[in-house]
């Protein structure tokens, strides 16, 4: 049973007492215990979508229907019980510390005065352990780093106790090893605390390693599946189409569309025969079973015919008088 | 930290009672403190000294609690609103609305009839409706607009238009019309009789109470609106009665007193610099106590030369060395 569902939606905005739509007929469902990472090109409408499954945007046509009640009819304080959210904006408050912060997830619970009692304590205290930040606990958040500030509003969201959590582009201004972090602490959370999470990212790499499943938005609509099913059935390939790179279905990645005007052949070792091809690939080569001029890989060096390279730069250099169109 | 937060609320309400006091003892005559328990005692002869005391000083120290209070809280409630550390009450043009109001009564009398203009009760009517008038314009506006900014936008150019109009009508007035109008403009602690203070007292208090319901939601905004909706937190709901509350505090002083300048917009940072807290829990009750002590000092020295000083000449030399410090600090 899903705990978020959508019926023929369809997403846009109002400009001017005009509709413009930018996903119709989405059928999606989103199942407790699942990390989904949303994913497109830019100006998909990945945030549109976030934002009218999130309530915080009214659907064109559709229905959005979270716990089998339809969050048109939800009210604002009903939704802050089921959605809790990670969003972009910067939040700046001066002196307020981490425990602060967190505690603010405890506001749809609390009495008017916003007092806290032990089970908001408790809950607080816990998403702050779940976010492994029990040692920041009591540092101003404008003190933290971009990663720790960014685990802070996951444990605000975590405190919050809903069933759902949705998250802009949590990873993005972050360094690699802190995107990893935050892609492996989702995905341990959603398995965990057996919340629905959804995310949207444009860390391709990252979300086919940690999503259970992937809404891939295009411009064409909306594509759902587990990651590898996707890249078998050549939806990656469909939804960022372009001449100037493929998707790579051998390592999840991107590769450049060089134009490749000239020919070599290439022998040798596995490991430096992939470094060799990216960087002949690069230089416009392309590499045939035989060619007049044949790379001899050695297990430090480069050999052609009988001159020998030890750097690729020195390689890529005699090439170039070496090779003609 | 808690045990310390509530010394030094004690502290600070204490500070607030002396300085009360204070502004009751000095003045042109001084009355000795133990001739001011005996005219509270209510066991006194009607001499010149309980005269002063009871039907002058007592109102106009009231006055300057509720001042200081009401306008330090609506300060708080507009840069926590507009998230802007330089907001202030008067930022949605209240007060350019008083003014405009006192203007038209003052310098435009010519087409009124005269039993209007010369009831004491004009320049406060007046305030009052040209502030309430601005306030539904921004109020009305209010719903119809998202964003928060583009509401402080709108509450400024309301302003301007109402300070141009003034500017219009000072240009074809009598000097004496304008001296009139400028007096007013100076800010007077000492017009609120004990009539007057049946209408202040009340709305003041409204205005207070109102602004302690929202504190929670006050919190909340401090987040950004969308993250405050995701807490169920309605932004139009409460920007409504944040508008309302700072309309009741500033509209109502500014109608009584003239415009009193910078304890608004400097407060809040004063009591949010004593007790290293952005919680609304703790800084409304404080901005209320600091305001109220800084205009029972802006009184008190008001009354140390012979004549006495305008109080809104007092809090501007006193408020505006506190923006620059404050401006300095953040870095």
């Amino acid at each position: 049973m899903p705990i978020l569902k959508t019926h023929n939606l369809s997403i846009g905005y109002l400009r001017r007492k005009q509709v413009y739509v930018v996903q119709k007929d989405l059928n999606i469902e989103l199942k407790a215990g699942e990390l989904v990472c949303l994913i497109g090109p830019n100006g998909a409408g990945k945030s549109t979508l976030l934002r009218t499954l999130s309530g915080l945007q009214k659907s064109i046509v559709g229905s959005v229907v979270v716990d089998s009640l339809s969050i048109d009819k939800l009210s604002l304080s009903k939704k802050a019980l089921l959605i809790s959210l990670v969003l972009t904006e910067k939040v700046e408050i001066d002196n307020t510390t981490v425990y602060d912060l967190v505690a603010f997830g405890r506001h749809p619970y609390s009495n008017l005065w916003g007092s806290k009692n032990d089970e908001d304590e408790i809950s607080i205290n816990e998403a702050i352990q779940l976010v492994h930040l029990e040692n920041k606990r009591d540092s101003l958040i404008n003190e933290l780093s971009d990663g720790e500030k960014q685990r802070a509003l996951i444990a605000k969201a975590l405190a919050q106790d809903t069933p759902i959590i949705m998250l802009d582009e949590p990873t993005a201004h972050l360094d690699l090893p802190n995107r990893v972090e935050i892609m492996l602490l989702l995905h341990r959370l959603a398995h965990k605390t057996d919340k629905a999470i959804l995310l949207s990212t444009h860390e391709l790499d990252l979300a086919l390693q940690a999503a259970d499943k992937i809404w891939l938005m295009g411009n064409d609509g909306l594509k759902c599946g587990v990651p590898e099913d996707l890249v078998f059935n050549g939806s990656f390939n469909e939804t960022f189409e372009s001449k100037s790179y493929f998707f790579n279905t051998s390592n999840g990645n991107f590769s450049m569309n060089y134009p490749m005007t000239k020919q070599v052949s290439v022998k040798g070792d596995k490991l430096r025969m992939y470094w060799t091809f990216r960087a002949l690939a690069r230089a416009g080569y392309e590499v045939v079973e035989s060619a007049p001029v044949e790379i001899r890989i050695a297990e430090m060096s480069w050999k052609v015919a009988d001159k020998e390279f030890l750097t690729v730069e020195e390689l890529l250099k005699y090439l170039d008088g070496a090779v003609t169109q | 930290m808690k045990s310390r937060n509530a010394i030094f609320f004690l502290v600070l309400s204490l500070i607030t009672i002396v300085l009360f006091l204070s502004d009751l003892i000095f003045g042109s005559i001084k009355i000795p403190l133990s001739e001011v328990f005996t005219v509270f005692g209510g066991t006194h002869d009607r001499t010149l000294n309980s005269e002063i005391l009871l039907n002058f000083r007592l109102p106009k120290a009231i006055t300057a609690v509720l001042a200081g209070a009401s306008l330090s809280v609506a300060g708080l409630l507009m840069q926590t609103l507009f998230r802007n550390p330089l907001a202030d009450p008067y930022i949605l043009g209240v007060s350019s609305g008083a003014s405009l109001g006192v203007a038209l009564i003052t310098m435009a009398s010519g087409i009124l009839p005269v039993m209007l203009v010369n009831s004491g009760w004009a320049m406060i009517i007046a305030a009052v409706i040209g502030a309430a008038l601005i306030l539904l314009l921004v109020v009305g506006v209010s719903f119809h607009i998202r964003n928060s900014v583009s509401l402080l936008i709108v509450g400024i150019m309301f302003g301007t238009i109402a300070g141009s109009v003034v500017s219009v009508l000072q240009n074809f007035s009598n000097p004496d019309a304008i001296k009139l109008f400028v007096m007013w403009t100076f800010g007077s602690l000492s017009s609120v009789t004990w009539t007057y203070m049946q209408v202040l007292l009340p709305v003041s208090f409204l205005g207070l109470i109102m602004a302690f319901l929202l504190q929670k939601k006050l919190d909340g905004l401090l987040l950004g609106e969308n993250y405050a909706r995701g807490l169920g937190i309605s932004i139009v709901k409460t920007r409504f009665f944040v508008v309302i509350a700072t309309g009741l505090l500033a509209g109502g002083i500014t109608a009584f007193t003239g415009p009193i300048a910078f304890v608004g917009v400097a407060i809040p940072h004063i009591a949010r610099g004593l007790f290293k807290t952005s919680s609304h829990k703790i800084l409304l009750p404080v901005s209320l106590l600091c305001g109220a002590s800084l205009l029972l000092i802006c009184d008190i020295i008001s009354q140390i030369p012979a004549y006495t000083l305008p109080i809104n000449t007092i809090s501007s030399l006193f408020g505006a060395p506190i923006i620059v410090w404050i401006i300095l600090k953040r870095k």
